[in-house]
């Protein structure tokens, strides 16, 4: 599916990161990856993997920390979440609304690091 | 050596759809989004034969592999530009900004975009578009609200497509409403025949006032 135009993406930007510093080998890149990001990190790997074969960067590893959502209460307005399995339609543990919340944390796909040499 | 940055994976793509967004202004951009089948291009042809005389509106089709849907849409005399996309599961902003090149914007006032028929992909991939607009058939299950929320979440209209089906499968109606707005209270939804043309005023009206938004800036 289409992560390996993200794959594609994070290899592009991991390797404009190395060269404004020098740098000439990727041995890896640290991800952020939002539950609600609509990534399958397997195939993500996948992605990843297929596009270094045969380079010198072959051995780079990807680091992936999923990050669970945090909500904050379309009636209430507190926060929640932020950790294990949570659907969008949680219910609220202080006020019990499941509608309308609203996504603080959990849609990003961010690059958090890059290593090289 | 490791170094620490914050980048955004698909920044490059919501770059160019800033610009896109930018070459765009003053005319209503709509990204429609669904499974294959639903019926986008079927909502299309009739939205622009009823609204001909209304709106001058132009379509981007974007296929996996044939340009049948841009003649299908085209036959209505609506601009169309077909992006093949050639396996590739969903646009970008940069095949967007290329199709544009074949479209004379100073004609147009709404901009539709058919997306590769898929929930998930084209959900991450901002067009430059105003608004996602979602749409499911009956013939499907009731269920994919839950299982997609994102595009449910994201998007501004949800069109609940081939209710001249109802009778003959088992689609809750009131369950995939239920969910898709427990997911997005501001969701408009429509229940639409593309065969026979009920419920479809309602969407046009969500259009005209879409449209109206949009020229008063
Ligand atoms: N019964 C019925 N069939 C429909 C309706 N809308 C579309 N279809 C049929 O569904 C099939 C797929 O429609 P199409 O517009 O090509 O879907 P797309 O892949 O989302 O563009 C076609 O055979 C259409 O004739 C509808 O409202 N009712
Ligand atoms: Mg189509
Ligand atoms: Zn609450």
């Amino acid at each position: 599916m289409h992560e390996m135009s993200l794959a594609q993406n994070i290899l592009d930007i991991a390797r404009q990161e190395l060269q404004a510093r020098g740098c000439t080998r990727l041995t890896g890149v640290h991800l952020r990856c939002g539950a609600l990001a609509g990534v399958e990190v397997s195939s993500l790997r996948f992605g990843f993997e297929v596009l270094l074969q045969g380079t010198p960067d072959e051995t780079a590893c990807l680091e992936i920390e999923e990050v669970p959502l945090r909500l904050r209460c379309g009636a209430c307005g507190a926060e929640f979440g932020g950790e294990g399995r949570l659907a969008l339609w949680e219910p609220c543990p202080f006020c019990g609304e499941q509608l309308g919340h609203e996504v603080l944390q959990g849609k990003e796909l961010n690059i958090v690091a890059i290593e090289g040499t | 050596m490791q170094i620490p940055v914050v980048r955004n994976v698909l920044e490059a793509n919501e770059k160019m759809a800033a610009q896109v967004r930018e070459r765009l202004r003053g005319i209503l951009t709509l990204n429609l989004i669904s499974s294959p089948g639903a019926g986008k291009t079927s909502l299309l042809e009739r939205t622009l034969r009823d609204l001909a005389g209304e709106f001058r509106m132009a379509v981007i089709e974007g296929d996996l592999q044939t340009d049948n849907d841009a003649r299908r849409v085209a036959a209505t005399g609506a601009q169309a530009v077909q992006i093949n996309t050639d396996g590739g599961c969903h646009l970008d902003s940069n095949m967007i900004s290329t199709a544009l090149d074949a479209l004379d914007l100073s004609q147009v006032d709404i901009l539709f975009i058919e997306n590769v028929g898929n929930l998930v992909c084209p959900v991450e991939f901002d067009c430059g578009e105003d608004a996602k607009v979602a749409l499911l058939s009956v013939t499907e299950g009731d269920d994919k609200p839950e299982k997609y929320p994102l595009l449910f979440n994201l998007a501004r209209a949800m069109i609940l497509n081939k209710v001249d089906l109802l009778p003959h499968v088992d689609f809750d109606m009131a369950r995939a409403r239920a969910f898709a707005t427990r997911l997005n209270k501001e969701l408009a939804v429509f229940e639409v025949s593309c065969r026979n043309g009920e419920g479809l005023e309602g969407w046009y009206d969500w259009l005209r006032r879409m449209r109206a938004d949009k020229a008063r800036g």
